[in-house]
């Protein structure tokens, strides 16, 4: 499953979603909102999504994660709006029968979803500036 | 001529000063909207990172774009 959420991530919420009886094991990567990027201060985030496509591609990630590292459950959430430092912009979580299917598929579903879905961030800094981030950087670290 | 409605985003849709406009293109493909779209508004992205989406469906910017459909003009994007 995948979702964009204009609110708080319930964090334990999700990681019951991915509770089965086959499951030996659950990977879990929060992205989280850092006061720094490249050099400047910065205050806030700010997530512009365009939902009908961010879900329809998000929903498409997890499917090809599952067929490459067959997984047993999958749920992914993304924020959209305004978000203050320390917050929580997006939630993987994946259970699986062991932990390499779990790690793997994990890292996939993440890497894929910072580069492919129809999300933008704009940063808030403590100079009064602000500007949209152009991560050039997440496509070459991919399932590194 | 094609009448195409056009839908811009972030960094793009700052830029064009509106989300969304309707225009009358003489256009064959995605690329060609993208081109005609950056030359009114001065913008000068490369469509390097850029995505595009014909009626809600992610296309290559090769693709042909029909009398009436609506693009969707990406510009890099930055989830996570």
């Amino acid at each position: 499953m995948f979702a964009i959420s204009s609110s708080d991530i319930a964090v334990h919420e999700l990681r019951a979603r991915l509770s089965n009886p086959g499951s030996g094991g659950v990977c879990v990567f929060e992205g989280w909102v850092r006061d720094e990027n490249e050099g400047r201060t910065v205050l806030r985030l700010e997530y512009e999504v365009y939902e009908p496509l961010a879900v329809a591609e998000g929903e498409k990630v997890i499917a090809e994660a599952k067929q490459q590292f067959p997984f047993l459950e999958a749920t992914c959430v993304h924020r959209s709006g305004l978000l203050e430092i320390g917050d929580c912009a997006v939630w993987v979580g994946v259970s699986a029968r062991h932990r390499n299917e779990a790690f793997k598929a994990c890292r996939y579903i993440i890497d894929e979803i910072k580069v492919r879905l129809p999300i933008w961030k704009k940063e808030h800094y403590a100079d009064g500036d602000s500007g949209w981030v152009v991560c050039e950087r997440c496509a070459n670290v991919r399932h590194g | 001529m094609k009448t195409i409605t056009v839908r811009y985003f972030a960094g793009f849709r700052e830029y064009a000063g509106l989300g969304e406009e309707t225009l009358q293109l003489d256009v064959v493909t995605a690329m060609d909207v993208f081109n005609e779209t950056r030359e009114r508004h001065g913008s000068t992205e490369p469509t390097g990172h850029c995505k595009v989406a014909i009626n809600d469906e992610m296309a290559d910017w090769t693709a042909k774009v029909n009398d009436g459909d609506t693009v969707l003009l990406f510009p890099p994007v930055a989830g996570g």
